[in-house]
């Protein structure tokens, strides 16, 4: 490093933000395009897709389709619903899956090789394929709650997150992190006469941030773009999410600009969760690597 | 808890008390209207009414966004969650019978007398369904570019043969000024495709199935009838006359308007549209193949579910809804077709002068339903795809066989559909 | 690996146990029941008994063989050929449509066909869809797979240095992902149009010679088409999960290197990659699953067409299972997607295997 001058650092310096800025050009458009057709009259934005302007604040600019997509469809509803089951899941998610994670790597029980083999298999399974035979099965499961014992679980809360609360890549991406995590540590605890749970808590998972981050933020996806599962399983409005609203703008005459309004106010819940994510976890993980 | 529970109870009972004058017995009801703020006020409005003019039925509307209300249905109805009240898509209907997702209508048939045949929804020999309104599709134009091309404006009584029907084609491409002679809004997937083409098969002679029997489509899809119109169809690709498959949606939306089409093949909701845009514009009635200009009908109407406690109330209800004035309501609100002449002179665009009269004539004279069996939701995705593979260039021939067996083999597994 | 002081049964299992009971219920337990769905005739909506068929659903889909099919000939029993030398032959419907000699090709067609001499040889199947679906799922996977791996991790390396405002870099990188594929698919077909930006953009910087494409439209470019969206949107998330590998490995390690003159290439070679095995082999396995389960941009941008160019095997499932309400012909469809994807799992593990 020393032998290269300053000038020399400098102009690669440059270089290195003119390419990270091409690349991100490169990603950035369809968004761009999003977020300016939405302040644009139908036909307008029809027809500027074949040019440059497209992707340029031109022409006959308004938030009305922020105000029609709005009055449209529930909006604060949906985002509501989505945020709730959303959180909800990732949460429990993160648990389920990194204690099942943690039993995987850590500990040797009898059993465990057959069932890791049986979650990785369900990597496989699109849910397309199973979304019959599961609502099928959610109609008649049975739930104690409040309201006292009940048999169905369609037009809830809970049949939108407790099906998607593990599953079988949560899993695999903390294994194979944990895989990478040094096992004398865990030994040495237990040498030390801590208790599993123990262990889980204050020592794997304080570990765990990068894995977190990045399961919590895929997880957070999946969840946020559900559409076949609450489709089949939803049929009041009051529970219904965000992708599924997204059909109310496919009328006879779809009405373009309103949906680009609307997907722009859905998807700022997500870029706030990543940005969010990313500066608690990764940003400060980056420099402590844990490696060996 | 289980006080905090009670005293819930007890508060929802008495607003509940409170808000009802008396014990009036809840219908629910789905509707596929979600997003469309018009349609969604006319049938508020009917319902509001409907509640306050009687006290035995309360009806509480469920709406859902029209393109994924089907699977919602059949999700509802595998999941034993069906509601009293289901509007259903009139081709569909057969099929929902068939399966045991709807009863007969128990209302008063003297009431539908004078109703276009598209909306009465009959299967088996009974009412099961029936439409607030109809929907039709014209060959859209302007004065401007008949008189330009020296094209004769065809009538009802005398609609373009399939010959001057190409003629009119081959003067808008020699013309030079337009992208493509004709837009067949091809890329409008899923429904459209039979709703809208399967009458040029019809006119050709052919049909999706042999509606003799309903039980093979051997003869309808690939006789001679269909293999004329499979060429002829692939002729309108092949030959530039209209966009295919992967026609932009944006250019269906404002293709017309915007002059890149000389024609459209489009329906009914989308004339004041064209009308607003062009003073001249002009709905054309289909030509005629051979058999007759032909054209499709029956859209959405109400049924009954067959999960129902209450079928008296549930039919009281769509009872009530057929009044002329609800019907002229639809049709002011979203541009349909009232069902009746009654209806159609109260309305804004239906009257005697009204700017889109010319439909109601148009599906009076033209109008045949789709092939009325509960195979029809199967046959009209076969169908669908093999008019995109045709237009893309496959073997007519060859598609047309699979066709046919596919349909075939279908009707087969499920032992005839009930025919 | 089995020291005394990590094996604890009860532990074990209770660790595990929410997250594969949860699996368990909901995800085997219907999986094994489409299995038992495609074993019978069930129909989506029916009023009809369900039968048990075995294995007829099977058969339907996968039945396929060879007809030879000798050239024409006249009456002196020439070879007749057209203008331009061209042989003729008969067409195959005259094979498969009620032609008692072939009962076993009743029902067949075409899928593809290559000439042995003057013979033609015509590769028939009772469902050339679902064949050419498995085709354009496999060619999805062997592009898609490595290249979006590939891409992913240079631009983890790339965006993994100490940078001012990288943050804002990782989060436009990663915006793609955000958004739904559902609409990401949605905005992509006005790029592809043929009057759309990709076309003007291309035109432009060709100076006019290039000339527009209607790429959805055409068999030979949809799919492609399709790849490299498919590749832009989920790179992302790749990248993403490279970043929390690259993140793993330890500062020292890099100091090391550089303290001893190692290239940028030799330090990416002995300390970068060995640190990323296990992250590798996740991305391997994630992204070729997510290639397999390819659906709703086919949805969405062109329908499986034009002529089954884009149709894939979750596609054809969904299409039967419920566009045609035949559920157990779908659910065949999804078990061998199932038993095929397992097979090669399995291989990959074999060959990725810890030496």
């Amino acid at each position: 490093m020393a032998a290269i001058t300053q000038d020399n650092h400098g102009l690669r310096l440059i270089m290195r933000y003119v390419v990270l800025t091409l690349i991100a050009i490169i990603f950035m458009f369809p968004l761009v395009f999003m977020v300016m057709s939405s302040f644009k009259p139908d036909l307008q934005l029809l027809r500027d897709t074949s040019s440059i302007r497209a992707f340029l604040p031109v022409g006959d600019l308004s938030f009305d389709n922020y105000r029609d997509a709005s009055s449209r469809v529930p909006i604060g509803t949906f985002v509501f619903n989505s945020v709730l089951v959303t959180g909800v899941t990732v949460l429990l998610s993160l648990l389920a899956c990194s204690l099942a994670a943690f039993s995987f790597v850590f500990l040797n029980w009898k059993g465990r090789d057959v069932l890791l083999s049986i979650i990785l298999a369900t990597l496989i399974v699109p849910f397309e394929t199973i979304a019959i035979p599961l609502l099928l099965l959610v109609s008649q499961m049975p739930w104690i709650g409040l309201e006292g014992f009940q048999v169905g679980w369609l037009n809830t809360y809970r049949v939108q997150i407790i099906p998607w609360i593990a599953d079988g890549l949560t899993i695999f991406l903390f294994v194979q992190y944990f895989k990478d995590l040094p096992r004398d540590l865990i030994e040495a605890s237990r040498v030390e006469g801590a208790s599993w749970l123990q262990i889980y808590l204050k020592v794997v998972m304080p570990l765990a941030g990068p894995v977190i981050a990045t399961a919590a933020i895929l997880k957070f996806l999946v969840m946020y773009n559900q559409y076949l599962w609450p489709l089949i399983v939803v049929q009041q409005e009051t529970y219904r999410p965000v992708m599924v609203g997204l059909q109310y703008f496919f009328q006879l005459n779809t009405a373009w600009g309103e949906i680009m309004a609307y997907l722009t106010i859905i998807t700022v819940p997500v870029l706030a969760f990543y940005l969010v994510l990313q500066r608690a976890f990764i940003a400060s993980i980056a420099s402590t690597g844990v490696k060996g | 808890m289980k006080l905090g529970l009670t005293f819930g109870a007890a508060l929802v009972a008495s607003v509940s008390w409170a808000s009802l004058a008396a014990a009036q017995t809840e219908l629910s009801m789905w509707y596929h209207g979600a997003g469309n703020e018009v349609e969604a006020n006319i049938l508020n409005g009917i319902v509001a009414d409907f509640n306050a003019s009687q006290s035995d039925w309360t009806v509480v509307v469920e709406s859902f966004p029209q393109e994924s209300y089907n699977d919602s249905v059949v999700a509802a109805a595998l999941a034993g969650n069906l509601p009293d009240i289901i509007d259903v898509d009139g081709p569909v209907m057969p099929n929902w019978a068939w399966s045991g997702y709807l009863q007969p209508l128990t209302i008063d048939e003297s009431i539908i007398e004078g109703f276009l045949p598209g909306p009465k929804g009959y299967w088996d020999g009974q009412l099961y369904s029936i439409g607030l309104w109809d929907a039709a599709v014209a060959l859209v134009t302007r004065q401007s570019t008949l008189d330009a091309l020296g094209l004769r404006t065809p009538t009802l009584d005398q609609p373009w043969t399939g010959d001057e029907f190409m003629a009119a084609l081959d003067a808008a491409k020699a013309s030079g000024n337009y992208e493509y002679p004709l837009d067949l809004g091809m890329a409008w997937t899923g429904e459209w495709y039979p709703y809208a083409f399967s009458p040029f098969l019809q006119s050709f002679g052919g049909d999706i199935v042999d509606r003799s029997t309903y039980l093979t489509a051997e003869g309808a899809l690939n006789g001679d009838a269909a293999l004329a119109f499979g060429e002829w169809w692939q002729t309108l690709f092949t030959e530039g006359y209209a966009p295919g498959t992967s026609q932009d949606p944006a250019d269906r939306d404002t293709g017309f308007i915007d002059g890149k089409y000389a024609f459209s093949w489009n329906g009914n909701w989308a004339a004041l549209g064209a009308l607003n845009a062009h003073d001249d514009t002009l709905f054309l009635p289909a030509p005629d193949f051979g058999n007759g200009p032909k054209i499709g009908a029956a859209s959405w109407q109400f049924g009954v579910s067959s999960a129902s406690e209450h079928p008296e109330g549930a039919s009281a209800f769509i009872e009530f809804a057929l009044q002329d004035k609800y019907l002229a309501a639809f049709s002011d609100g979203i541009g349909l077709i009232p069902p009746t002449t009654t209806s159609a002179a109260m309305t804004e665009n239906y009257g005697p002068d009204g700017a889109m009269a010319v439909f109601y004539d148009l599906t009076k004279a033209q109008a045949l339903v789709r092939p009325v069996t509960p195979g029809y939701v199967v046959g009209a995705k076969v169908f669908e795809k093999a008019l995109a593979d045709i237009a893309n260039g496959a073997d007519v021939a060859d598609t047309l066989d699979a066709a046919v067996d596919e349909i075939n083999t279908d009707i087969e597994r499920n032992g005839g559909y009930g025919h | 690996m089995a020291s005394k002081l990590t094996t604890s049964n009860r532990a074990g299992w209770a660790f595990a146990l929410p997250g594969f009971g949860l699996i368990a219920l909901f995800i085997v337990v219907p999986f094994f029941f489409a299995f038992y769905l495609s074993l019978t005739n069930q129909r989506l909506i029916s009023p009809n008994p369900t039968e048990f068929v075995g294995l007829e659903n099977y058969r339907n889909l996968l039945s396929i063989s060879v007809l030879s099919i000798e050239p024409e000939v006249d009456e002196t029993g020439a070879l007749i050929r057209d203008a331009d030398g061209n042989l003729a032959y008969p067409r195959v419907r005259t094979f498969t449509r009620d032609n008692p000699d072939y009962p076993q090709y009743a029902g067949m067609r075409e899928w593809f066909r290559w000439h042995s001499g003057d013979t033609a040889k015509v590769v028939v199947a009772t469902d050339v869809v679902f064949w050419k679906s498995l085709r354009n799922t496999l060619m999805f996977v062997l592009v898609v797979a490595p290249v979006q791996g590939a891409l992913a991790l240079g631009l983890a390396l790339l965006i993994n240095q100490k940078l001012r405002g990288i943050n804002i870099y990782r989060a436009i990188y990663f915006m793609p992902v955000v958004v739904s594929i559902v609409v990401v698919s949605l905005l992509w077909r006005f790029l592809y149009a043929e009057e759309g930006l990709l076309n003007s953009i291309l035109s432009a910087f060709s100076f006019g010679l290039f000339e527009g494409r209607d790429w959805l439209g055409d068999e030979n470019t949809a799919l492609g088409a399709i790849k490299a969206m498919s590749i832009w949107q989920a790179v992302g998330f790749h990248m993403v999960i490279w970043l929390s590998g690259l993140q793993t490995i330890s500062p020292t390690l890099y100091e090391a290197a550089s303290i001893e003159g190692a290239s940028k290439w030799q330090t990416f070679r002995y300390v970068t990659w060995p640190g990323l095995r296990n992250t590798a082999v996740l991305v391997l396995i994630v992204i070729t699953m997510q290639a397999f389960a390819l659906f709703a941009q086919i949805d969405v941008m062109t329908n499986g067409g034009p002529l089954d160019s884009t149709t894939t095997v979750v596609f054809q499932a969904v299409e039967r299972g419920y566009g045609k309400q035949d559920i157990s012909g779908g659910s065949a469809i999804s078990v061998i997607l199932f038993l095929l994807v397992l097979s090669i799992s399995l291989i990959q593990r074999y060959l990725t295997r810890e030496k």
